[in-house]
């Protein structure tokens, strides 16, 4: 069976498992976006805290996904949960150091002026500080969702859901009939959604970038 | 608009000290600034100038001391609505750049709760009061700008809430020395028809004497050197400071201070460009003069004629003869006129009127009388003041006097001084 007989024959499984791996990675980036900036805004403002969070959120993505999978089986079991937990924990480096340097970038002139025509703090904080560090926030947010792609496609490792499952499938079955047709189709697949994830991400910055300082 | 005056602001023994420092940025200064007056605050850096003013918006909070607004002690105010009461400017205007001109101009008037249709109305008006286009900037974004023209909008957002007070920090520090010209001009202007109380910080000397409606000389620790009109400062520094800090040349400083429409104007022998030479040398006796102005068909300066060329004649004339190179209209400084007198050589200059239209020349004569004339009354106006500053300290010490045996606290109203 060719590839492409292999991957209409298979239309529906893979329409699921490709529909499944978009929404666990925009859920989970949802849930580190929010994570993230929350974490950045309580630390920006202080060198040592930033470090702090900056430190442990790398440390995190040095642990190889297939052991941190592992290790939470014991923990949370198989399935959605740690996957969930896994991706969130993987994207939070890149927010986390984008949205901290977005928010410490933010000219100082800028923030006294705000503060001298009479804003408060979260005034300053929604209407001036995180407009102005969204495009880096947003580019750490770009370059989260492409790792977190191809770990979703781990996740299959502990039952989660997703494309995961056509190459782990494929992988364990090589030698036998569309192993490698299963292998191929979870791996483009994996592809080709991070490429339509990334050309959302550039719409979504040109529609909510304001032009006064698109670069 | 409604003519909003300016409110009195007091300081009153204001203290700063900054944790970890030894001795206070800011000790206890005592000043008092008259409702619609442009006061400058200059001083060399690290005076304390800077940190003086942010404590009238709490900005800085003072660690001791008191700031009255119209008599109402602000030190216990909450300072995020006290803000939005007080005009701020800063250098390289503050705009923010991710908002367009006309929602950075209406941001205040929004966080007074400002109807919709009213913030746009007050948005136009002020674009227009600083001297912008509205159609063609509001929507702008800042970097679409120039360095002058953001700085006019960063003035037009301190004035959007329609605050008594006013406080400008470096406003105009940053931007090319001509720009600079014109955005102080545009002040002076803005000023006279507001009548703002505006505190202005500085470390620009000049800036000082060419704006301010008195000048607040500090040194370290916002001590106050001198607090005098700038002409008083200007020919009586109180000390060596002071006047090292005036520096060199005070009577051509003395010159910002004096507009051409301060002295005297005189007619000119002038005639067409098309007149004969019989016709020029009419008009050149019939004034005396031994030159002649030569106007084109909208009566615009255009060439002068030398005693030589009137005297020899010929054709040609008008076009061979001196070009005029600058001119002044009643508005410019005596500064300016002066340099034009200089640079066009001929010991005058022509004055014109709105349109570029002849009025009249300054002669380097008239000049010279006129700089006499006005050092001698500041000389005389500062002894007035000095002894005037000296019954009042007076008159303060009898009052405090029978305060401390009455203990009532109530201050005569200050009158409006403008």
């Amino acid at each position: 069976m060719s590839f492409w007989d292999y991957v209409s024959s298979r239309r529906e499984q893979l329409w699921i498992e490709t529909w499944m791996h978009a929404s666990a990675v925009f859920q989970c980036m949802v849930i580190a976006t929010l994570i993230g900036v929350v974490v950045a805004i309580a630390t920006y403002r202080s060198a040592l805290a930033s470090r702090i969070a900056i430190g442990t959120t790398a440390t995190v993505l040095t642990i190889p996904s297939f052991a941190l999978l592992g290790l939470l089986i014991p923990m949370l079991g198989l399935g959605v949960a740690p996957t969930v937990v896994a991706l969130v924990l993987y994207a939070l480096l890149p927010i986390v150091r984008n949205a901290i340097v977005g928010l410490a970038g933010v000219d100082p002139q800028l923030v006294d002026a705000a503060r001298g025509i009479g804003m408060n703090r979260v005034m300053i904080l929604l209407r001036i500080e995180l407009p102005l560090a969204w495009p880096a926030l947003l580019t750490g947010i770009r370059v989260s969702t492409q790792m977190i792609m191809g770990i979703a496609a781990i996740a299959a490792y502990v039952s989660g859901p997703g494309l995961g499952n056509e190459i782990f499938t494929g992988l364990a079955r090589l030698g036998s009939a569309n192993a490698i047709n299963a292998a191929w189709a979870g791996t483009l697949g994996v592809v080709v959604l991070a490429l339509l994830f990334d050309a959302a991400y550039a719409l979504l910055g040109r529609l909510t970038v304001p032009r006064g300082i698109r670069g | 608009m409604a003519d909003v005056t300016g409110a009195t602001i007091r300081l009153e023994e204001l203290t700063k000290h900054f944790p970890g420092q030894k001795i206070a940025a800011v000790d206890r200064v005592t000043l008092e600034i008259p409702a619609g007056q442009l006061v400058v605050f200059v001083g060399p850096s690290g005076s304390g100038k800077t940190t003086t003013m942010k404590m009238i918006n709490r900005l800085i909070e003072p660690t001791s001391g008191l700031i009255s607004i119209d008599d109402r002690d602000v030190t216990h105010l909450d300072p995020v609505k006290l803000r939005r009461k007080i005009g701020y400017a800063i250098q390289n205007s503050g705009l923010f750049p991710h908002m367009t001109v006309g929602q950075n101009i209406a941001l205040v008037p929004r966080m007074l709760g400002w109807s919709r249709s009213r913030v746009s109305t007050r948005v136009d008006e002020l674009l227009e009061t600083v001297g912008l286009d509205s159609v063609e900037f509001r929507n702008r974004y800042p970097r679409q700008l120039s360095g002058g023209q953001q700085q006019r909008v960063g003035v037009a957002r301190a004035l959007a809430g329609d605050p008594p007070v006013l406080l400008m920090d470096e406003p105009f520090g940053a931007v090319d020395p001509i720009t600079r010209g014109h955005l102080q001009d545009e002040l002076i202007r803005i000023q006279h028809e507001l009548h703002k109380t505006i505190v202005f910080v500085t470390h620009d000397f000049d800036e000082a004497v060419k704006l301010g409606d008195k000048i607040v000389v500090l040194r370290e620790q916002s001590h106050i050197a001198q607090y005098d009109t700038p002409e008083a400062i200007l020919t009586n520094p109180a000390d060596e400071f002071v006047a090292g800090f005036v520096g060199a040349g005070a009577a051509l400083k003395r010159l910002t201070l004096s507009r051409v429409r301060d002295v005297e104007v005189k007619p000119f022998a002038t005639a067409g460009m098309r007149d004969d030479i019989a016709t020029i040398r009419r008009a050149a006796r019939e004034y005396g003069a031994d030159e002649v102005l030569l106007l084109d068909e909208r009566r615009r300066p255009t060439r002068w004629l030398r005693r030589e060329e009137v005297r020899r004649g010929g054709a040609g004339l008008a076009v061979t003869a001196h070009e005029v190179g600058d001119t002044v209209t009643r508005d410019a400084t005596l500064r300016d006129a002066l340099d034009a007198i200089l640079t066009e050589g001929g010991g005058k200059v022509a004055v014109t009127g709105p349109r570029g239209e002849y009025i009249g020349v300054v002669s380097i004569e008239t000049l010279m009388g006129s700089i006499q004339e006005m050092l001698e009354a500041d000389r005389e106006a500062a002894r007035e003041h000095l002894d005037e500053l000296e019954a009042q300290r007076e008159v303060q010490r009898v009052e405090e006097q029978e305060r401390a045996g009455h203990e009532d606290g109530a201050h005569p109203a200050e009158s409006d001084q403008r």
